[in-house]
């Protein structure tokens, strides 16, 4: 192996010897990639190529690596060098020592420790032990002096070069001189010269410093008189210098201040007159309207963000909405009275209040304003009031000056002046009057959001509905998600907690329906706050709901009506969502609810068909504006209209489940006394009829049955109209007609059940029996085959196009592995080469040795044949 | 304590009224010692010597007491000193005699005790019967587990003589003793025979099960004249609808008793025997006139439970042609079996179709079984070659029928009407008929005629789809627009629908996460009964 190093290529020579520059430059080394095409700005790794260094290098690793492998093949023992770090690349071989050493310190340290108790370590900083540096007496001694350390030697230097005079130290010194002038002085004269210097220079440095607290004394004193500018109080001892000063100033301020408020004024919109108002009004409702029937005729196209809508100026019940844009008129407002004020401060007092007074007005106005905020919805009753009243009202401010309350009663005339402005005023109000002074005595303005549902309950214990109501829209308005960040999740909790609070009342016994009524408006302002809130509550309501009767269906088969409070959640969906809407994730699910009910609850009782017809009312709603077909709500009528037949021998007609055609359930309509349908006239039924009847006597009972039959028929007649349009239209009312015609005779009913009777029956025979057939939509005629090119516009050149995103990371990844795979299989080949050629001289080394030690042998038998031959021929001799 | 021997005895226990006659001042006194006594010691003392042999009386007593512990420690002492009575053939074997016969006739006082205790064995037996219509259900369950450790004992260690070859060692009166006072004519034994099924994985146990059913059934229902008796005939179907024959011979390796050499001529091991007992089991149920429920019950679990283990399918045909003509739920039902039967036995059935199509009511969509209906329906008519009017006619009365349907229901419908009118082409007529366009014309259509044949489906168009575009479901809609174009080749997977329910349509409004900005109402609402056109005003208010 000696000669090894000896057969080093000559690439591997070139490396070394050369360095990487002389390699570069060496036109012989460096290969050339010729490109196909020039690309202007596009930059190659690899149009330059060393193939020398790089075999070389590809070599070495082998040799590092494979030819290794190779040496050690079929041999079981293993050199394995477990210094720290040794395989390590990334660790610079400084690290690597350092650490090497710390492992043995360590190492030592631990072995002494065990017994070593007194001696510490050595601490050191910087390398220097601490205890050394202990020794030593610190020169620095003064803070100054450390600081400026530098500085004074780079002076004394000066004064070395410059020769050390005070006058002679301003020019800048000349080397020669200074030489000459070190040259001169000995040793010891020089120090002396030093520490002079020194001292003169501390002294310099006191006098500068007292100077400059002067200089901060004065400043000081200047910025407290200009204090006493901004602040209303004058320093005494500044009065006088102030006095000359000031017109001076006032005048400039005056005009800036103008100026600047001026540029803060922005016009307000001018106050629009009742038709302006009536005409923006129609044209928004008009626009709303449209998106409407866009979204019922389920077209998902076209910009579905709808804003919130805005409240028109006549919405009083629905309370206010603080906008931003409110703000901002009233800052104008302000600014144009403080303008005002200030033109009369100018005349009578000093300009120096003015300042302070304009910033107390601020304050004072926005405190007005809050205050407008909560007592904006009682505007309403309050219009009325003398200003006395208001004031009243108001007690809470009267802490202000006097003035201020002029200002504050200017305000409020405008504000009268709005609200005057903002159309008629509700008809109960005159009503209302007397019972909201009464609340307003006990009711505070502002509330805390309730955190849970028993905080709201508890909020609104005790309380008339009016005062409810009333509560939840000071809630609401103290609680406005512009003036406080957790305050937008308060709110639609609140409108969660309110919802299950109309739930709760709704199943009281009996039924507090008139403040679910009252509640309605409040609700309806939060859902319009936050739609997708609302949404999620009222949909998880429905999904419950729903869930609660599916899973009594799969048991039975059958189900029970809700309770009322399922209706009054089912009603007050219709009244927050569009019930006109294709598809809705609200009222959607609210429909198939209805029909769930419609179709699995079989009617046991007079309170089940109460049940019923108010969930047909309902459907009728939902339906009304769209006139989508609903085929529960028709079946269910027509199995009302049988429960009142009396004789059910022969019919007609089918009777669609959950109705049967006779049984113990299917005569509840049948009048038990004929004669008392007769005197009879139409009422409204209670709501609470759904959950508890007591009715005793038999005419009560009649009368009940009566009004059912009457809403049922009335219903009827409102499908009729709704699906007149229906093809199917005769084959929908077909049973009805039927059952009316025949066997529910007019004769029977009522006076104005009769003319319901007949005009159904009229209806019904109006309809148009005939269709034209059904034929598909005419397809749109395919455009004839153009032969005129398609052209495109190539935006990436060089790329592939028409092809997916998956289709290109495919490619990518084909492209990758074949690249891959190529250069597996020519490193394989180098691999094998290089052994090759390993073995091949492994082989010839052997050889050679051999033949070397053959000649050896052949070179020393030839010496002893020699020797012996002449030894021989010497014997001869 | 009886210190008196055997003779004492005697008249309290050949009471032919089953009970033991006790004086009450007995039970009184007795039942407060009995509470003390250790029934396992007893049942020690009995086993050890037959000194004791009185004491069985303790036993007997406590089995009969009225508490619910008492009872079911005594049942369970019964259980250990029987069995380890008849393990030691200490059980008088053949025909017993008399227990006075005994006395005074011939008999060792070794063969004489062991008739006394044959005889007391005999009366614990029949007390546990008794106890099988107790009405603790604890009570029942005890009795009902110590017979049948008495039945397995009994097989193993029969009390009769095996001499005669041909017979089998099988306590074949003790099961069918046990199956009588199951099938009870009061009360409804459902939860005990859940219990009893447990049991019926052995084989040979259930072979004589079935055999003794079919007994039973065939002399109650003699007795009663054929008239519907809804609780024991529920009893009955409780049973049988748990009895299961397994499908492979191989399978049938499950014995209670085993017979040592003549396993393989035993009826019990063969599956045929099985198949044909279980067949006349059923037949011999069907035959008598059963409460309508029934039928639905029985239609339920027909066609994959009973059809398969009968060894002559076909002979339910009877049944099935008469379930089918009653009409309704039950037609409706009768199909699964008669298609099974049509399927894979060749029945022939006239008018099939026009059954079918009168089966087709308003009603179809709203019972429980519509999802089977209709899997049904959709393999009838998947035939291509039915003619098209019969088509044409199912199309028509189904679109007709779907004006009346809730949502879920029209969600398979409509599908359902594509795929027919997708398998015969020639019906696309009833949504395309492009020559007549222009003439208006009143539907042809007869919605009474029974007859698919005479119904002029063919003549008329589905304008029930036209409507059902304005639903107010979307999906319904949506899926009835279909009808606007023409009809893609590919027909409709109905089975995906056929189970959704009314709560599954929801959710799919209800989970949608991205909801882009929910629509509101524009309307303010002011009050709770206005808005919407106020219909619900009109007609209610709020007190």
């Amino acid at each position: 192996m000696g000669k090894a190093p000896k057969k080093r290529s000559l690439a591997d020579k070139v490396r070394k010897t050369k360095t990487s520059t002389e390699i570069k430059n060496n036109p012989f080394e460096v290969k050339i990639n010729r490109k196909k095409f020039d690309v202007l700005g596009r930059k190659s790794k690899h149009d330059v190529g060393l193939p020398g260094v790089s075999r070389s290098k590809a070599i070495t690793k082998r040799k590092e690596t494979l030819l290794k492998e190779y040496k050690q093949k079929g041999k079981s023992s293993k050199f394995i060098d477990r210094r720290f770090g040794e395989y390590d690349t990334k660790m610079a071989p400084e690290d690597k020592i350092l650490q090497r050493f710390a492992m043995e310190r360590q190492r030592t340290h631990e072995k002494k420790d065990v017994y070593n108790l007194n001696e510490e370590e050595e601490l050191t900083h910087y390398g220097q032990s601490l205890a050394e540096m202990e020794k030593f007496n610190d020169l620095v001694n003064s803070d100054d002096e450390t600081e400026e350390k530098g500085l004074l030697s780079a002076e004394l230097t000066a004064s070395h070069f410059g020769g050390g005079g005070g006058l002679l130290k301003k020019k800048t010194p000349g080397e020669p001189e200074a030489e000459g002038s070190q040259r001169a002085k000995s040793r010891q004269e020089l120090i002396e010269e030093l520490i002079q210097k020194s001292r003169q220079e501390k002294r310099e440095r006191q006098v500068q410093k007292e100077e400059a607290q002067e200089l901060t004394e004065k400043l000081d004193q200047e910025w407290r008189s200009i204090q006493a500018l901004m602040v209303k109080k004058t320093p005494k001892a500044a009065d006088a210098d102030k006095k000359e000063e000031k017109p001076k100033v006032d005048e400039y301020d005056m005009m800036v201040r103008e100026l600047g408020f001026e540029m803060k004024a922005q016009p307000s919109e001018k106050m629009k007159t009742p038709e302006e108002l009536a005409k923006e009004e129609r044209e928004k409702l008009q626009k709303l309207e449209a998106d409407r029937l866009r979204r019922m005729m389920g077209d998902e196209g076209g910009a579905s963000t709808q804003s919130q809508i805005h409240m028109s100026a006549d919405d009083l019940n629905d309370g206010f909405i603080l906008d931003k844009h409110d703000k901002k008129t009233l800052a104008y407002q302000d600014g144009k009275w403080n303008i005002d004020e200030e033109q009369q401060g100018d005349e009578d007092e000093g300009g120096d209040d003015e300042d302070q007074e304009s910033e107390e007005e601020e304050e004072n106005n926005e405190e007005g304003e809050e205050e407008e905020e909560e007592e904006e919805d009682d505007d309403e009753e309050e219009e009325e009031k003398g200003s006395s009243d208001e004031e009243d009202g108001h007690s809470d401010l009267d802490s202000e000056e006097g003035s201020e309350n002029e200002e504050r009663n200017e305000e409020e005339e405008e504000e009268e002046e709005e609200t005057s402005a903002k159309a008629k005023t509700s008809l109960t109000k005159e009503e209302l009057k007397a019972q909201q002074e009464a609340a307003k005595a006990e009711l505070p303005y502002t509330f805390a959001a309730p955190e849970s549902y028993e905080g709201l309950k508890d909020l609104l214990h005790g309380h008339t509905p009016d005062n409810q109501r009333l509560i939840v829209a000071r809630t609401q308005k103290c609680n406005h998600p512009s003036l406080a960040v957790g305050n937008k999740l308060k709110l639609q909790k609140l409108f969660g907690f309110l919802l299950e609070y109309i739930g709760e009342l709704a199943s009281r016994s009996p039924p507090e329906l008139a403040t679910v009524d009252k509640l309605i408006p409040e609700l309806y302002t939060l859902c319009q706050m936050f739609p997708d809130a609302a949404c999620k509550a009222m949909q998880g309501i429905l999904g419950d709901a729903a869930h609660s009767m599916e899973e009594v269906i799969e048991v039975k088969g059958h189900a029970t009506f809700p309770t009322l409070d399922t209706f009054v959640y089912l009603k007050v969906t219709a009244l927050l969502f569009p019930t006109s809407d294709f598809r809705h994730p609200v009222t959607t699910p609210a429909m198939l609810l209805i029909s769930q009910t419609l179709t699995k609850c079989p009617v046991r009782s007079l309170q089940d068909l109460a049940s019923g017809l108010l969930l047909c009312c309902l459907a009728v709603e939902y339906v009304s504006f769209s006139k989508r077909f609903f085929p529960e709500l028709i079946t269910f009528l027509t199995g009302t209209l049988h429960l009142a037949v009396q004789d059910k021998s022969s019919l007609g007609y089918t009777v669609v489940p959950p109705f049967r055609p006779s049984g113990k359930y299917s005569d509840l309509l049948v009048p038990s006394d004929s004669e008392s349908w007769k005197s009879w006239s139409k009422k409204s039924l209670p709501l609470s009829a759904t959950q508890n009847l007591d009715l005793k006597t038999d005419p009560e009972i009649d009368e009940h049955r009566l009004m059912c039959l009457s809403t049922c028929l009335d219903l009827v007649k409102r499908c009729c109209l709704l699906y007149k349009d229906l093809t199917s239209f005769t084959h929908i009312f077909q049973p009805t007609r039927e059952l009316l015609s025949k066997h529910l005779s007019s004769q029977t009913l009522p006076g104005p059940l009769q003319e319901l009777h007949s005009s159904i029956l009229e209806i019904i025979g109006d309809a148009p029996a005939t269709h034209s057939r059904l034929v598909f939509d005419k397809k749109k005629p395919i455009p004839l085959k153009l032969l005129t090119p398609k052209i495109v516009e190539v935006l990436d050149y060089g790329k592939k196009r028409g092809s997916t995103r998956e289709d290109k990371e495919k490619e990518r990844l084909k492209h990758k592995y074949k690249k891959e795979f190529k250069g597996a299989v020519r490193e394989i080949r180098k691999d094998s080469r290089f052994l090759a050629r390993e073995k091949l001289t492994e082989v010839m080394n052997r050889d050679a040795e051999r033949k070397r030690k053959v000649k050896e042998l052949f070179g020393s038998l030839a010496t002893q044949e020699g020797e012996w031959k002449a030894l021989k021929r010497k014997k001869r001799k | 304590m009886l210190s008196t021997g055997y003779p004492n005895v005697a008249p309290v226990n050949m009471a032919p009224t089953r009970k033991r006659i006790v004086s009450s001042e007995k039970t009184t006194n007795q039942s407060v010692k009995k509470a003390k006594i250790d029934l396992s010691s007893t049942v020690e003392r009995i086993l050890e010597s037959k000194k004791h042999a009185n004491d069985v009386f303790d036993v007997l007593e406590v089995l009969q007491s009225e508490k619910e512990k008492d009872v079911i420690s005594a049942v369970e002492a019964c259980s250990t000193l029987f069995c380890s009575l008849l393990e030691r053939k200490d059980l008088f074997m053949g025909k017993l005699p008399e227990e006075e016969e005994a006395l005074s006739g011939g008999y060792s006082a070794e063969e004489k005790f062991r008739i006394f205790m044959r005889h007391r064995y005999k009366n614990s037996v029949e007390i546990l019967l008794d106890h099988l219509s107790h009405e603790l259900h604890t009570i029942k369950e005890s009795a009902l587990c110590c017979l049948i450790k008495f039945a397995t004992a009994e097989g193993q260690h029969p009390l009769e003589n095996l001499d005669w070859s041909e017979h089998y060692s099988f306590p074949r009166e003790l099961i069918q003793a046990v199956v009588d006072n199951l099938l009870s004519k009061t009360a409804d034994n459902s939860l005990l025979i859940s219990r009893f099924q447990e049991f019926l994985e052995m084989d040979d146990l259930r072979y004589y099960v079935m055999s003794s059913i079919r007994e039973n059934v065939g002399r109650v229902m003699e007795q009663n004249k054929g008239a519907v008796m809804p609780i024991y005939q529920n009893n009955v179907f409780t049973l049988m609808s748990s009895i299961s024959v397994p499908n492979e011979e191989s399978e049938l390796s499950n014995f209670m008793v085993k017979q040592d050499a003549k396993q393989k001529d035993w009826k019990a091991a063969k599956l045929n025997e099985h198949k044909r007992t279980f067949e006349r089991m059923w037949l011999g149920f069907l035959k008598y006139k059963l409460p309508s429920s029934m039928y639905k019950r029985i239609l339920v679990i027909l066609h994959d439970s009973i059809l398969p283990h009968m060894s002559k399918p076909t002979l339910m045909i009877d049944f099935l042609t008469a379930a089918y003509d009653v009409g309704g739920a039950i037609s409706l039902l009768a199909l699964n079996g008669l298609f099974v039967l049509i399927h894979q036995h060749n029945l022939d059935y006239p008018d099939f179709y026009k059954k079918l199509y009168n089966l087709l009511e308003p009603s179809v969509f709203h019972v429980k079984y519509r999802a089977r209906f209709f899997h049904l329906a959709n393999i009838f008519l998947s035939s291509s070659h039915l003619p098209v009017y019969l088509v044409a006619a199912f199309a028509k009365r189904l679109a007709r029928l779907a004006l009346t349907a809730p949502p879920t229901a029209l969600l398979i419908v409509l599908p359902f009407i594509y795929n027919l009118i997708r398998r015969h082409p020639s019906s696309r007529v009833l949504i395309h008929k492009p020559d007549a366009e222009n003439d208006a014309v009143e539907d042809p259509y007869l919605m009474e005629e029974k007859d698919p044949a005479q119904c002029r489906a063919l003549d008329s168009s589905l304008w029930e789809i036209k409507t059902l575009q304005r639903h107010y479901h979307p999906d319904v809609a949506k899926a009835a627009m279909l009808i606007n174009t023409p009809l893609s080749d590919q027909e409709d997977d109905i089975s995906e629908v056929l189970e959704t329910t009314a709560h599954e349509l929801m959710e799919k409004d209800l989970k949608q996460s991205q909801i882009k900005s929910v629509p509101l109402e524009f309307e303010t609402a002011t009050h709770l009964l206005k808005g919407g056109g106020d219909v619900l005003g009109q007609h209610f208010c709020l007190v």
